[in-house]
């Protein structure tokens, strides 16, 4: 079949002048996905399926002209229901789970005949920044097989940097989608909390879950943005507002854009080749029209530890149905039904999940909950108020999505302080509820690609994407893909 | 026992009768195959989220305004959290920090003595499933039909004073919430379940005593019989110099005995926390005016009316408004005979309850409606039946209810009659029997009137009109 690049629009693009079919396409992704099975990247595919649904989007392509979307086939985090398919959260306690619905984004998705290729791997219950803790196995960087691509979203970013799928869907609760789009080189937007329909996503940590994008381009996740955010009936936390038509605003040129530069995220602990990286970025901004100010987010050294409390907390309680009793893995020898849940839950959840769990009850106990869960909601609401009061001052807040590329597998394992500070730049945003997104702005010296973090206020998304889009017309790092995987 | 004070606290769990379930679209209705009305959100899939329901909380909120409450214009859903094979998701979605419904009170009567107990709050949460222990010989089954079913629990102050108070109290709620039409008042079915908060302390202490909670209670006999076998354990246990323990307790009421459930130690911490899935339920002042105007006449306000402009006795009105099908039964009866209200009242509560009791139905099944029932008390006072030909009719209807009263009234021969000449006969016959009565009569003993009428009456086997058989007895014996 004809070559092509790997950017979603233009994909669609050639499917709507029938330069290939989606039939082609999808087999084309399948013949990758199969040369490429080193990198982990799936934990199930669907192709008879997938190759199905291309047949019918083909066919129905002869008799009318269709959505933008239609015949693109992408791939789903293995965090989000789908009808028929087994959905494990990359955990054994999901192992033998196939949901009898869709999720809201894949349905929306799959309205818009968009292609499911299958589901990516990630970190279990999206728990860790480096998609190590899988029950299949760690997902490795396609830039480079020794190292990690990131997490939790680590699948699903492999996927679109290997060229394994157009697009994949992700979600970020502490930076799981921005955070592994950094590593990779690719572009991941965390739309605000409430914006996209946590119905059907399997809840880390329901406060802070929010669904988003993995794609090549801010172009890319503006069309799939526009199909899955909007009010949905089913989930109470989801704003009923109309969605922000990205791709209306995409093409107006950036004009007096004033961007904040925290102080906090260029301190100690930041890798030097990164933050020299991001500042040329921002060089390349100014070069583009905008002004750069200094500001200080006071409260951000507190967010890791307030998120560390809050998504522990959330995930105890939001974890606990996988109980064996109705559906999932059961343990065979439990001996009465309080064994039961302890062997269950015991051989079914992985190290990082069980720390979490632990951690989560201990915060909510009685006479501990004041202290932490009370303590980091103050926090949270003082974070927030950081961001407001910068908002003030600037359009945008930019800065290192993660402290270093992407590590050597096993380097973070045995330390998880030193893993969860990879969220040091991400969390924060979602413990405000902010759009946010990282975009590929270049490598460090050994080629591996850093990310820049481009936090909007509240519900800007279109204006958030339309800032990344005028700088990838200016730059190609958007376009680099790791050569030798393909 | 005098030297002893009872202090008691209901924990009422009212399920409200909302069509779906409170975080669900699944159906309410009771009876269904195990799990069929359990859908993807009751048996807490992954990924699944709660939709408040809000009817709902329109029910809560009258509630509220019912017992005088204050309604939190904002309140918050929590999570409590604790493993048990009937709760799906590990947690039970309920209302801890801020409930819906804070304040209010009930009164009671007990001996005519009338006492209120002040309401601390009530809060909106979501029922369990069920644990089928005896189904099943190895297993145990579960069945989430009524996983997520709407509760509204109602927790009182410890104002309650002995068991019958309690009893009447619980009684009073069930009336209230079935004129509120928020719950269905079925207490087989478990629609009305309560825990009882016990302590017992010297008479004259203020300080409260260790108190025990007895769990699911599911009728009034029950929370009377139970209170009263757990008050006297208490004081049993005091008088010989003994402690109470913290616990939970089961009253067994074929034994009449109560038996410890669980100890303080054993109780779970149930780290409850603010529910992420559901933002805080926000009412308007609009929508809360909105249901004080759906707040149908209470209770009391109805027994006033009754007593005030109907002139039933006080035991009459409370027996009508026990229930809001019977005062409603009352009142559409009236409509047939509006210059009678204590007949009515009568019928109701003395012949046609007797009826109900023997056949075990409730007003609301009983076969002989409201209007017919009226019908019957008319027929009496036009003097078309005797009060004993109205007995008789009853149990006709009660037998062939579709049969109208008139045509019943024919067919059964029930009519009184004013045939003159018919009457005669009987009074000349009576006339004649009792020569020495007829004297005394004529010689000015007005009390063996009623003696003659009698007679005639049984002469005619009811069926004269008495008032006709009086007017010619007069007559013919010249004492107009």
């Amino acid at each position: 079949m004809r070559q092509f690049g790997p950017e979603l629009s233009q994909i669609a693009q050639s499917l709507q002048n029938r330069e290939f079919s989606s039939v082609e396409l999808c087999n084309e992704y399948f013949r990758r996905i199969s040369n490429n099975r080193e990198l982990n990247a799936f934990i199930t595919l669907d192709q008879e399926a997938a190759v199905s649904q291309a047949e019918r989007i083909d066919e129905a392509r002869t008799r009318s002209e269709l959505g933008p979307l239609a015949g693109i086939p992408i791939a789903h985090k293995d965090i989000f229901c789908t009808k028929g398919v087994r959905t494990t959260c990359a955990s054994k306690i999901l192992s033998n789970f196939v949901p009898p619905y869709d999720a809201t984004v894949v349905s929306r998705l799959n309205e818009a005949n968009v292609i499911s290729l299958g589901k990516t791997n990630m970190d279990e219950f999206a728990m860790g920044s480096s998609s190590e803790h899988s029950n299949y196995d760690p997902v490795k960087n396609p830039w480079d097989l020794s190292r990690v691509p990131g997490g939790s979203s680590g699948g699903s970013a492999v996927a679109v940097t290997a060229g394994l799928a157009a697009a994949a869907t992700g979600t970020d609760t502490g930076g799981s989608v921005r955070q592994p789009a950094a590593m990779c080189g690719i572009t991941g937007v965390k739309p605000s909390y409430g914006r996209v329909s946590r119905f059907g996503m399997i809840a880390f940590a329901s406060s802070l879950d929010q669904a988003g994008v993995l794609t090549r381009s801010a172009q890319d996740a503006a069309l799939l943005l526009d199909v899955i955010c909007g009010f949905d009936p089913k989930d109470s936390t989801s704003l009923e507002i109309p969605p922000p038509d990205c791709m209306k605003h995409l093409e107006k040129p950036l004009e007096k854009l004033t961007i904040g530069v925290p102080e906090e995220y260029f301190t100690a602990g930041l890798d030097s080749s990164v933050g020299e990286i991001v500042q040329r970025a921002l060089s390349e901004f100014e070069s583009l029209g905008a002004r750069l100010v200094n500001l200080n987010l006071p409260n951000s050294k507190a967010a890791i530890p307030c998120y560390y409390v809050i998504a522990p907390a959330e995930a105890s309680s939001n974890l606990s149905r996988f109980d064996g009793v109705r559906y999932g893995y059961r343990s065979k020898s439990g001996e009465d039904i309080a064994d039961m849940y302890r062997k269950t839950r015991g051989e079914g959840f992985g190290p990082e999940v069980h720390r979490r769990i632990l951690i989560g009850t201990y915060v909510l106990s009685h006479g501990y909950y004041d202290a932490y869960y009370l303590q980091a909601q103050k926090i949270r609401r003082l974070i927030s108020e950081d961001y407001k009061n910068a908002f003030e001052k600037c359009d945008l807040i930019m800065g290192p999505t993660t402290p270093t590329t992407a590590f050597p597998i096993g380097e973070k394992t045995s330390d998880p302080v030193l893993m969860y500070l990879n969220d040091i730049y991400t969390a924060s945003v979602n413990l405000a509820g902010l759009p946010a997104l990282s975009i590929p702005v270049g490598f460090d010296p050994v080629g591996l690609p850093v990310g820049l973090h481009v936090i909007a206020p509240y519900l800007q998304e279109a204006f958030l994407l339309r800032a990344a889009h005028q700088y990838q017309k200016a730059t190609d790092y958007h376009l680099r893909v790791p050569g030798d995987n393909l | 026992m005098n030297d002893w004070e009872c202090v008691i606290g209901l924990e009422v769990h009212i399920q409200l009768a909302t069509d779906s379930k409170i975080f669900s679209g699944a159906s309410t209705a009771f009876g269904a195959e195990p799990n069929a009305q359990a859908c993807l959100i009751d048996v807490a899939l992954p990924g699944v989220l709660p939709v408040c329901n809000a009817e709902a909380v329109r029910m809560a909120v009258k509630f509220g305004l019912a017992i005088g409450a204050t309604i939190n214009r904002k309140s918050i859903f929590a999570r409590k959290n604790y493993f048990y094979p009937d709760l799906p998701k590990g947690y039970q979605i309920s209302q801890y920090e801020i409930p819906v419904v804070v304040g209010g009170s009930i009164q009671t009567s007990v001996d005519g003595e009338i006492q209120t107990v002040s309401i601390t709050r009530a809060h909106l949460e979501e029922d369990a499933g069920k644990s089928l222990h005896e189904e099943f010989s190895d297993y145990t089954g579960i069945d989430l039909n009524r996983a997520g079913t709407p509760l509204l629990e109602i927790v009182s102050e410890p104002d309650i004073r002995s068991a019958a108070q309690a009893a009447d109290y619980m009684r009073k709620l069930h009336s209230l919430v079935t004129y509120l039409e928020i719950c269905d008042g079925n207490m087989q079915e478990g629609s009305l379940r309560c825990d009882a908060n016990v302590s017992i302390r010297p008479r004259g202490q203020t300080k409260l005593g260790t108190r025990t909670e007895l769990k699911n209670i599911n009728s009034f006999r029950f929370v009377e019989k139970g209170i009263i076998a757990e008050s006297k354990r208490q004081i049993e246990i005091l008088e010989n110099g003994g402690s109470i323990a913290q616990e939970t307790r089961l009253y067994d009421p074929q034994k009449n005995v109560t038996r410890p459930m669980r100890s303080k130690e054993d109780a779970q911490d149930y780290r409850y926390f603010p529910d992420p899935d559901l933002p805080p339920l926000v009412l308007s002042k609009e929508f809360i005016s909105s249901v004080q105007k759906t707040l149908p006449e209470l209770p009391h306000e109805r027994k006033q009316r009754f007593i005030g402009q109907l002139k039933l006795t006080e035991a009459d009105a409370t027996q009508l408004i026990q229930s809001r099908t019977t005062a409603d039964f009352f009142e559409a009866a009236l409509k047939q005979a509006p210059n009678n209200p204590k007949g009515i009242a009568n019928w109701i509560n003395v012949e046609l309850a007797s009826y109900l009791n023997k056949s075990n139905l409730s007003i609301g099944e009983s076969k002989v409606g409201a209007e017919t029932l009226g019908q019957i008390v008319a027929r009496i006072d036009q003097g078309i039946i005797s009060g004993r030909g109205g007995k008789e009719l009853l149990a006709a209807l009660w037998d062939n209810p579709r049969q109208s009263v008139d045509e019943t009234i024919k067919t059964q021969g029930l009519k009184q009659s004013d045939n003159i000449d018919e009457i005669s006969e009987y009074i000349d016959q009576v006339l004649q029997d009792y020569p020495e009565q007829v004297q005394q009569l004529r010689s000015g003993n007005q009390k063996l009137l009623g003696f003659f009428v009698g007679q005639i009456m049984k002469l005619s086997q009811g069926k004269a009109n008495p008032k006709t058989v009086s007017g010619i007895l007069r007559n013919k014996l010249g004492l107009m």
